[in-house]
């Protein structure tokens, strides 16, 4: 009897691979449905393989043959299923979104280098948590990013911006590589190339060694994770990216970097100390924070996304740095706790981000802009879109009852827990997360208020918008998929339980303290319940109570034009509009926002005292590029026209360096 | 049959919030007009007022969809169900067992839902009201989970019967340092939420100085009364949990006939209490204006930064 | 200590309020508003000489707050519109749009006399015409301008409390 996992695994990689030879050889008319149809059934199985995993079949195997010097291990066990699943769903909700994105005409995303990459790109992200060896794991770590920055590249004709983007992107992607590559090649040199042979090895390894390899992959993975301040990546090429490349980007691929975190933190490094664990919930605060006050303040509606992600994967980290240090200070329970609700939140992230994203793209398809100023009056053209839009806002902004709410109560619960106050780090630290969880999410309520408000509802404030259709039903079909996938880890989380269980013991951490009562989400130990399920009738009972009482015994409603004070119809600029709903909270948030305003007043030639025209600008720069990056460019580019001075194109001094690297060659072979 | 009961209990419990609000919002009109020497209407005035707005239609602009109109049912459903579930009468069942976490989520999840209204109609009020409605509603978020904090870092958990049982149990808890300072930064919160003065005042004409009145021009007929009753339940309902959090004597912890009832007088002695004292008040203080009520909430958050400190090393 | 201060007023002052004024029982009571009316004032171009009444009218020493009377903010909340001064020109197109916002059961109350006749602004320029020309008038009250009394019996006749 074959594996179930090993059998869902094959299936996934060899749809993609048919996948990615579909999209090279066949005719634009039929290469984004066949293309698209296959990412879905790759999906499907990656997901039936993560589930198979959560379910206890762990499985691996070695191809010793299939890479020269090392050869390819795969082992898939809790932790790889979890992230299986998550990157499983995703691929099938974005394959079937392509169907109808990537259009019949073979350009932009539609075309062969798009429609051949992509398959890759999923099926490298299916193979990041199955790999079971340093080599592997940086072989298909390298794959994802270089097949991902090919897809960001994908519209470069089109958009100037997209170009900058992808140097951004490159260049970090492979600054993190690289840190990795040195903390996992050190690691490997003491330990052994196989991650069975480094589990059994690192507890004999020296805490400074560990504590080494830990900061450079936490480096690494924090920045492919797009924690601040590794994140300046992150806004440019999600809102550059096709929208489905950024829904794969945003969902699945940045939490491979925290499947990278957990699994050299917990599993590999074997636990750790207190500090490591200090500086990733620090992470996490400050990404937490700073992401969505960028994001309050976006008015382009994929760099709102990308740093609400930022923000997302910021409360992730808190969770797991949490889980961490409870685990190293002896809290056993309240730390698999904290993990459950890390896990739980990258799953509900997964899922409402991908909805976020599709709908993103849509809106662009339908209206040409990804302005908030320039977008509204889409509920009456794009009814279907907004109102899963809107789903996806209330999931976002972690209101009950959506599964955003679930994840957060979660981990409040786990920082609020009366075991987890040992020590006074813990002391001190707890309260001052749950401030900041509490701050992120109250000014992320306001953050996706803005963007349905502003982006979707009353008139539309230009032509653009005006234009809007709606979209083709497999892109419908896709985002109601992840609605679907969103409702129910809202209404049934527990579901989810045995599954962190499992992942819980891969990482050889205890299990959850929570019940598996499908209604409740119930934390045993303490009276803590939170029924979800009862919520979400209660709530739907009641409107609908109310609303059809209102229809049949009261008087019917009447259509009148809005109250505009007597004097003349409103027109679509008497709209509040993105910039000045963010405006209060920009003022409250200048000291880190620190806008760049630029006032050009042009006087009338006859005379100083007359004003022809005033022109103002205000810019939010992302302060944290603007302080670190900038002179860290700079510094480089001056170190390269230094170097420019070793090149002068002379045979005489190349050959000098010839000679003088020959000499110290030699000499350094007869000393040793 | 105590299943029953139970849910009979909490139905009983929104039905006594929902008579009670109109006549808290009665009572602070008729306290605040007498303190400025006027004489006040009828404490039933705001029933009234209900009553005929119930029978007026309601007007939708031509350029709103659904989010206006379904507004004012969303926004009562939320108060409804908090005011179902969260421990005033009683803190036994269901009208007992919501988590503190989950009430602050569910209120502000009504709030959102009348933001978005206000951006729905298209008017540059509309649009304002939401921005600055949705300012506060973000700074306030976190003097509310860090009072959660301060309150359940005494009783090991977020439930609210369960800390309104463990008050009731310890009567004295409620004048340590820790349970002032939350009380403290509690009540700053509420006058916040729920647009009283110093944070908005629910009285003004001017469109420039409004906040939560600015998103309702629009509405009329049963909508606005929707609208107007649930922001009194909302009233009420922080009312209720700021007595009972602090002050739960009274509480019916048995299901008997005779201790619910007499658990419901304690409580509508108490809430009209707290709002009397609320009125008058708001007699004595002005309206901050917009960009000096961050300061105001961040003092609020220092206090309940000490309330959590405090219940760390006192309690 | 202000506040000391503040409190030793309210206590020295006492009731501001005078007595109630009777009801005016020539003005039918309103159907359907059953003891509360929400007033929503309109100026149409008068000399402010009624606003300053009907101001007086909801001060302290009238209070009219206290028969179920209240002012409020957008002519969608409110049942009865009170219109002051000669409708001028500019101002004719607006009051027609704000009867026209208000939800029914609604009534308009002509306060003062330039809003019965145009009162001494009678055929000048700027005068589109009396509001009985722009909307449909229920209720008039004469004078130039009005005591505050008058308004509030008339207010208080039309609540019926």
């Amino acid at each position: 009897m074959t594996d179930p996992t090993a059998t869902a695994l094959v299936t996934a990689l060899v749809s993609a691979a048919s996948g990615a030879t579909a999209g090279l050889s066949l005719p634009a008319s039929w290469r984004a449905r066949v293309v698209g149809t296959l990412l879905f059934l790759s999906g499907v199985a990656g997901l039936l393989a993560g589930l198979a995993a959560l379910s206890g079949h762990d499985w691996q195997t070695d191809l010793p043959d299939l890479l020269p010097l090392a050869g390819i291990k795969l082992a898939v066990d809790g932790l790889s299923g979890w992230f299986l699943l998550l990157i499983g769903a995703v691929t099938a909700t974005v394959g079937v979104y392509t169907i109808g994105y990537a259009g019949r005409d073979g350009h932009g995303p539609g075309s062969r280098t798009a429609m051949f990459t992509l398959p890759l790109f999923t099926a490298s992200m299916l193979l990041v948590p199955a790999a079971a060896s340093v080599p592997t794991f940086l072989l298909c770590w390298e794959l994802m990013a270089v097949t991902s920055l090919l897809l960001v590249m994908t519209e470069h004709r089109r958009h100037e911006q997209v170009r900058p983007a992808s140097v951004w992107y490159a260049a970090m992607t492979q600054a993190g590589f690289v840190t990795v590559l040195i903390g996992l090649v050190w690691l490997a040199s003491i330990a052994g190339l196989d991650f069975t042979a480094i589990r059994t090895t690192t507890p004999g390894v020296s805490p400074a060694v560990k504590g080494g390899v830990f900061l450079l992959c936490l480096f690494g993975f924090a920045s492919k994770a797009g924690a601040v301040p590794l994140h300046p990546w992150l806004p440019r090429a999600h809102a550059e990216a096709p929208s489905h490349v950024s829904a794969l980007m945003s969902a699945a691929m940045v939490k491979l970097g925290v499947y990278g975190l957990l699994r050299v933190g917990f599993d590999l490094l074997g636990g750790g100390t207190g500090w490591w664990w200090l500086t990733v919930a620090a992470l996490g605060a400050l990404s937490a924070l700073y992401g969505i006050v960028q994001a309050v303040v976006a008015t382009d509606l994929k760099r709102l996304l990308a740093f609400s992600t930022s923000e997302n994967i910021g409360l992730v980290l808190l969770g797991v740095g949490f889980a961490g240090m409870f685990a190293s200070s002896g809290q056993p329970a309240v730390a698999a706790l904290a993990l459950a609700a890390a896990l739980l939140h990258t799953i509900n992230h997964a899922g409402f981000k991908t909805l976020l994203f599709l709908g993103a793209g849509s809106v662009v398809n339908a209206t040409g802009t990804r302005d908030l100023d320039q977008l509204g009056g889409l509920s009456k053209r794009m009814a279907a879109t907004t109102a899963l839009f809107a789903a996806g806002a209330l999931a976002a902004a972690a209101l009950p009852p959506g599964n955003g709410f679930v994840s957060e109560w979660l981990l409040l619960q786990s920082l609020l827990h009366p075991g987890g106050h040992t020590g006074t780090v813990l002391a001190l630290g707890a309260p001052v997360a749950v401030a900041i969880i509490a701050l992120t999410a109250g000014v992320g309520v306001a953050t996706y208020v803005k963007a349905v408000g502003t982006g979707f509802l009353a008139r539309p404030r230009s032509s653009a918008a005006a234009g809007a259709h709606e979209s083709p039903l497999s892109m419908i079909a896709a985002m109601a998929m992840a609605a679907l996938a969103c409702a129910a880890l809202a209404i049934v989380p527990a579901l989810s339980v045995p599954a962190i269980t499992q992942v819980a013991a891969s990482l050889r951490l205890q299990a959850p303290p929570m019940g598996t009562n499908l209604v409740s989400l119930h934390l045993t130990g303490i009276t803590a319940t939170f029924w979800p399920l009862w919520l979400t009738v209660g709530l739907v009972v009641a409107v609908g109570a109310l609303a059809v009482a209102g229809r049949t015994v009261g008087k019917a409603r009447r259509r009148a034009i809005a109250w505009d004070c007597g004097d003349g119809p409103l027109t679509a600029r008497m709209e509040y509009t993105a910039t000045s709903y963010a405006e209060p909270l920009q003022r409250i948030f200048d000291d880190t926002l620190a806008p760049e305003r630029d006032l050009d007043v042009t006087h009338e030639e006859e005379s100083a005292y007359h004003i022809d025209a005033i022109r103002y600008r205000q810019r939010i720069p992302d302060r944290i590029e603007n302080r670190l990056y900038r002179p860290l460019i700079v510094a480089i580019a001056r170190l390269g026209e230094a170097a420019r001075r070793l090149a002068p194109g002379v045979m005489h001094r190349y050959l000098a360096y010839m000679l003088t690297a020959l000499i110290v060659v030699l000499v350094a072979g007869v000393i040793r | 049959m105590t299943e029953l009961m139970a849910w009979l209990i909490a139905a009983a419990q929104a039905l006594l919030l929902a008579l009670l609000a109109p006549v808290v919002m009665g009572v602070t009109k008729t306290v605040r007009a007498r303190l400025e020497g006027r004489a006040s209407g009828r404490v039933g005035q705001p029933w009234r007022d209900l009553r005929k707005l119930l029978r007026k239609p309601p007007t939708s602009p031509t350029d709103s969809g659904i989010f206006f109109t379904a507004a004012p049912p969303m926004l009562m459903a939320t108060s409804l169900i908090v005011a179902a579930t969260a421990p005033f009468i009683t803190t036994v069942g269901v009208a007992g067992s919501a988590d503190l976490i989950v009430v602050v989520g569910v209120l502000l999840l009504g709030t959102v839902a009348l933001t978005l209204a206000g951006l729905d109609t298209g008017t540059a009020f509309g649009g304002m009201g939401s921005s600055r409605e949705m300012t506060i509603a973000a700074l306030v978020e976190p003097t509310l989970l860090l009072s959660v904090f301060a309150l359940s870092a005494r009783v090991g958990s977020t439930n609210l019967g369960a800390i309104v049982n463990a008050g009731n149990a310890d009567p004295e808890a409620v004048f340590t340092p820790a349970s002032l300072l939350a009380f403290a930064a509690l009540a700053i919160a509420t006058l916040a939420e729920t647009a009283r003065i110093p944070v908005d005042n629910p009285s003004t004409h001017l469109e420039l100085t409004m906040v939560h009145e600015a998103m309702i021009l629009e509405y009329s007929g049963r909508d606005l009364a929707l609208i107007e009753w649930a922001s009194a339940m909302r009233l009420t309902i922080l009312l209720g949990l700021l007595a009972n959090l602090f002050a739960p004597w009274g509480i019916a912890t048995t299901i008997s006939l005779a201790w619910v009832v007499a658990g419901a007088g304690f409580f509508i002695v108490k809430v009209l209490g707290l709002a009397a004292v609320l009125a008058a008040g708001e007699v004595f203080v002005a309206k901050l204006r917009l960009f000096r009520v961050p300061e105001l909430l961040a003092g609020s958050f220092a206090l309940a930064l000490l309330a959590v400190l405090a219940s760390y090393v006192l309690a | 200590m202000a506040r000391v201060g503040l409190f030793g007023k309210i206590l020295k002052t006492g009731r501001v309020a005078e007595p109630a004024v009777p009801a005016d029982e020539t003005v039918p009571k309103a159907a359907g508003l059953g003891g509360s009316v929400q007033v929503r004032h309109v100026d149409a171009g008068s000399c402010n000489g009624c606003e300053i009444e009907i101001g007086q009218a909801f001060s302290p020493v009238y209070d009219a707050e206290r028969h179920g009377v209240r002012l409020v903010a957008s002519p969608r909340h409110a049942d009865v519109l009170t219109v002051t001064g000669p409708v001028t020109v500019n101002m004719a197109g607006p009051l027609r749009k704000t009867f026209d916002a208000m939800p029914e059961p609604r009534l308009v109350v002509a306060v003062g006399d330039c809003a019965r006749n145009c009162g001494v602004f009678a055929g000048g320029h700027g005068v589109h015409g009396s509001v009985a020309e722009v909307v449909p008038v229920d209720v008039h009250i004469p004078g130039c301008p009005p005591e505050p009394a008058q308004i509030v019996a008339t207010l208080r006749g039309l609540s019926g409390r």
